[in-house]
């Protein structure tokens, strides 16, 4: 049994259908992608997930339903979400931030000893502890919300395009540390990306999706030599 | 100079009542983001409702912890149901259902105990502190509580999780549920402590201005300017804005020569727009820097 399975998943932003049916799963300990233009409903499958979207269809992580559950429910159940657009608290504090990424949690002694791996993971974080967040560069504050996100100690990791924005060497930092946590910490992730060359680096498992459909699905390999994907999404 | 102390000191007095009051509305602001108009009023029917149970024989301080709990239930149930169904609401909307409050706690309150002032009793002694004639032991005493609460609130919102998960609820309330906050308790609770705050407020300015339904109406503005000077992240900033505002209003009056008592109001609101225009975060305030 996977640790994520979505099957027929619809989603609607008001009256219109964003999502028609879409079908994917997730085992535990890997690295899934969701790929597609814009549009296509990769941030709508996220969002689906932590019911920021009405939805119909089955979703069921470790066994049991998150369809019905509330946004916080789901972050009780270690599921973090890294949102598109950072999401940011700006007002607050770095350190604040990351404090708050750990609300769900009441064992002290380990949230001390995550916000300290997240610092050793992000130096820059450290430097700029006590700054208001909002004045954090857009790299510092995607490097914030996936700090945040780790101080869930979540078990699965939901990202929403983490490379938006950033510098190219940036994003290649950022990605390398994404694999750290996922083979050291055990952090099963999801990430929906433009970017498909990048994702598909990390990921063993890729989902194509267009205008709210699974197209394509395979293993990183086996989607990275398909000749429609080369052509539309990789540009060679 | 013996006139300056007494203005400087008479100022801190009246600066009292205006800090309780700015206190409660950076509270609100803090929150929920929005100012709550209403504010005044449900601290003049709180300081009515502590009134009527001292009136029934009620000791004064069991009175006041009462009235507190009773305002604080009644913030979380004016929250609950009245601002959770508007919440995606724009702002208009907000505005309308805050100044509907305003008049139905103001109609209410004379509904209830009528227009005529009544006596609200002061919970400190007679003499004044060290004997001084500059300012009374109720002001004094007032002084103290606001400077209480202040620190209270403040050690609430900083070093508490909860304090911390309010005011993330208020700025981003996306981004907090997505950690695990409740947003929908978090405004509750904001809005029982709000209240709560009033309550004490207007039972602190009561003894001072005497008991109406109308009691808030001129100092509510007055409230608003300290919280604005002070600065509307900071309940610190507010206390002092407060403060100050009292400190220069009376200055002003006395010594400014074609100020007096008629547009001492005008002061308040200059000052308002003075700092609006040159540090609009506030002397206290955060000022709130987003990148792009």
């Amino acid at each position: 049994m996977a640790l994520l399975e979505v099957k027929d998943l619809e989603a609607y932003y008001g009256q219109t259908k964003a999502l028609h049916g879409v079908t994917f799963e997730l085992e535990e300990g890997g690295i899934t992608t969701i790929l597609g233009a814009n549009g296509a409903g990769k941030t709508t499958t996220l969002r689906a997930l932590c019911a920021m979207v009405r939805t119909n269809g089955s979703m069921l992580y470790d066994g049991g339903h998150l369809d019905g559950k509330s946004t916080e429910a789901v972050a009780a159940l270690s599921i973090a979400h890294v949102p598109e657009g950072r999401g940011t608290f700006v007002r607050e504090t770095t350190e604040e931030n990351l404090t708050l990424g750990a609300y769900t949690r009441s064992d002290k002694a380990g949230v001390k000893e995550d916000m300290d791996r997240v610092f050793s993971y992000f130096p820059r974080l450290h430097e700029r502890r006590n700054q208001q967040a909002g004045t954090l560069s857009g790299g510092e504050q995607q490097m914030l919300a996936v700090g945040r996100a780790m101080m869930m100690r979540p078990r699965l990791m939901l990202l929403d395009e983490p490379s938006f924005g950033l510098a190219p060497m940036l994003v290649k930092e950022l990605f390398d540390i994404l694999r750290a946590i996922n083979e050291s910490e055990k952090v099963s992730m999801l990430i929906v990306e433009q970017n498909a060359n990048l994702a598909l680096g990390l990921a063993d498992h890729a989902y194509l999706l267009e205008t709210g459909r699974v197209v394509l699905s395979g293993t990183s390999e086996e989607i990275r030599s398909d000749e429609s994907v080369r052509e539309s999404y990789l540009g060679y | 100079m013996d006139l300056l102390i007494q203005q400087v000191l008479g100022g801190l007095a009246t600066g009292g009542i205006y800090a309780c009051l700015a206190l409660a509305v950076v509270m609100i602001y803090q929150a929920i983001d929005h100012f709550n108009f209403a504010q005044g009023e449900m601290a003049t029917f709180s300081t009515f409702v502590c009134w009527q149970l001292i009136f029934w024989g009620m000791d004064y301080w069991l009175a006041f912890a009462l009235t507190l709990i009773l305002s604080f239930v009644a913030g979380v149930v004016i929250e609950r149901v009245v601002f959770k169904p508007i919440h995606d609401a724009p702002v208009m909307s907000h505005v309308i259902v805050f100044i509907a409050l305003f008049s139905v706690f103001n109609s209410v309150s004379g509904f209830i105990w009528d227009f005529t002032i009544k006596e609200m009793p002061s919970p400190f002694p007679k003499e004044p502190l060290f004997g001084n004639t500059y300012i009374g032991m109720h002001e004094t005493g007032m002084v103290f509580v606001t400077v209480i609460m202040l620190c209270l609130i403040f050690a609430f919102f900083r070093y508490t999780k909860i304090g911390l998960a309010m005011r993330a609820a208020a700025a981003n309330p996306d981004s907090a549920r997505l950690v695990g906050v409740n947003v929908g308790w978090m405004l509750a609770l904001g809005w029982g402590l709000a209240a709560a705050v009033g309550a004490v407020g207007g039972i602190m300015i009561a003894p001072m201005v005497f008991l109406d339904p109308n009691m808030m109406l001129g100092i509510l503005l007055y409230g608003f300017a300290g919280a604005v000077v002070g600065g509307l992240t900071s309940p610190g900033g507010a206390v002092v804005g407060g403060f100050m505002v009292g400190v220069i209003e009376n200055l002003m009056g006395t010594f400014v020569p074609f100020i007096g008592t008629q547009l001492k109001l005008s002061v308040a609101l200059l000052l308002i727009v003075i700092v609006l225009l040159v540090r609009p975060a506030g002397l206290f305030g955060r000022v709130v820097v987003s990148r792009v």
